[in-house]
């Protein structure tokens, strides 16, 4: 299915965030993710099931003022 | 000895990271600022660049504390995710929140700060608010919660100063044990040293660093600005006069005419 992952669309094979996220390559990375503009905890991304058009935020530690 | 939400801190400058030619000139700059608090963001990670992730173990190598703010959300709900997001990648229960309003200015949307900083606090955040000096909104945000409040010198990253003197001096009266820290708008040393002088406990400096020629001695030259405006504060100032007052005794002065 497509999955909108940072503003460009995805093909994903997986049905739970998690998932996703590995097969994306974050698996190590840190991260935090929101799933159709709501915060999905780390502890709550297996549990977090995917639709198709779901759009996907991966954010991580940047540059700030 | 200025206190945060029960944190001690001694260096009364924080230094955002944003805007460095390079992370080793941020990295020597942070260290001779001599601040022990740095604002840090979260944004869109690519998995082949990673360049998040390069970023964050440069921060933890420091030993700093850090501050992760909201910028660029312009609306309540974006700035409460992000600031949970915030609050599990860095770890920490500390947000500066900022809610933009309006584009050219980046002055804060100070009805949805408050109502995100209403949220924020009653889920357990320790909320930094970027706000203006204006003191019925300042009331609403130590009533949302807020025990520290960050209001502008002048816009982000203009470099204009305090703006407001009258409007600044005010907000520090009305809130004399409430720790104020001017985010924003600083441009020189000297702005630092005078908001510290007028009674305010810390400032925050990103652009008026990163963009200097020589970013590492403009942290320094901050760190000392800072120290002496606190010192200046504590001597108690004199009071100015509009005539002149002679400062060489007059009395026993030669008749030469």
């Amino acid at each position: 299915m497509k999955i909108l992952v940072n503003g460009a669309w995805r093909n994903t094979g997986a049905t739970d965030l998690a998932t996703a996220l590995h097969e994306l390559g974050y698996a190590d990375a840190v991260v935090a993710t929101a799933l159709n503009g709501q915060f999905v905890p780390a502890g709550s991304r297996t549990n977090a099931r995917l639709a198709e058009g779901d759009r996907l935020e991966i954010l991580a530690p940047m540059q700030g003022g | 000895m200025l206190q945060v939400y029960g944190t001690e801190l001694r260096s009364r400058l924080l230094l955002g990271t944003s805007r460095y030619p390079s992370p080793a000139i941020l990295t020597q700059a942070v260290e001779a600022s001599r601040a022990q608090v740095v604002t840090v963001s979260l944004r869109r990670e690519s998995s082949g660049e990673r360049a998040g992730q390069g970023f964050w173990s440069i921060i933890r190598e420091l030993g700093v504390r850090v501050l992760p703010n909201t910028a660029g959300c312009h609306s309540v709900k974006e700035a409460v995710t992000t600031a949970q997001m915030a609050r599990e990648v860095f770890g920490t229960p500390w947000i500066k929140l900022e809610v933009i309003g309006e584009d050219d200015t980046l002055q804060p949307d100070v009805f949805g700060l408050v109502e995100a900083a209403r949220i924020l606090a009653a889920d357990g955040f320790e909320v930094f608010p970027y706000t203006t000096e204006d003191l019925v909104v300042a009331d609403r945000l130590v009533d949302a919660g807020c025990r520290v409040l960050m209001p502008w010198g002048a816009p982000i990253g203009s470099g204009r100063g305090l703006n407001n003197l009258f409007g600044l001096k005010a907000l520090r009266a009305h809130f004399p044990d409430v720790p104020l820290v001017i985010d924003a708008g600083i441009g020189v040393p000297s702005h630092a040293a005078q908001a510290m002088e007028l009674g305010f406990d810390a400032v925050l400096i990103n652009t008026a660093v990163a963009q200097a020629a020589d970013p590492v001695r403009m942290a320094a030259a901050f760190a000392q600005a800072v120290e002496a405006g606190c010192e200046a504060r504590l001597a108690g100032p004199m009071e100015p006069r509009d005539l002149a007052e002679p400062s060489t005794p007059v009395i026993g002065t030669a008749f030469l005419r």
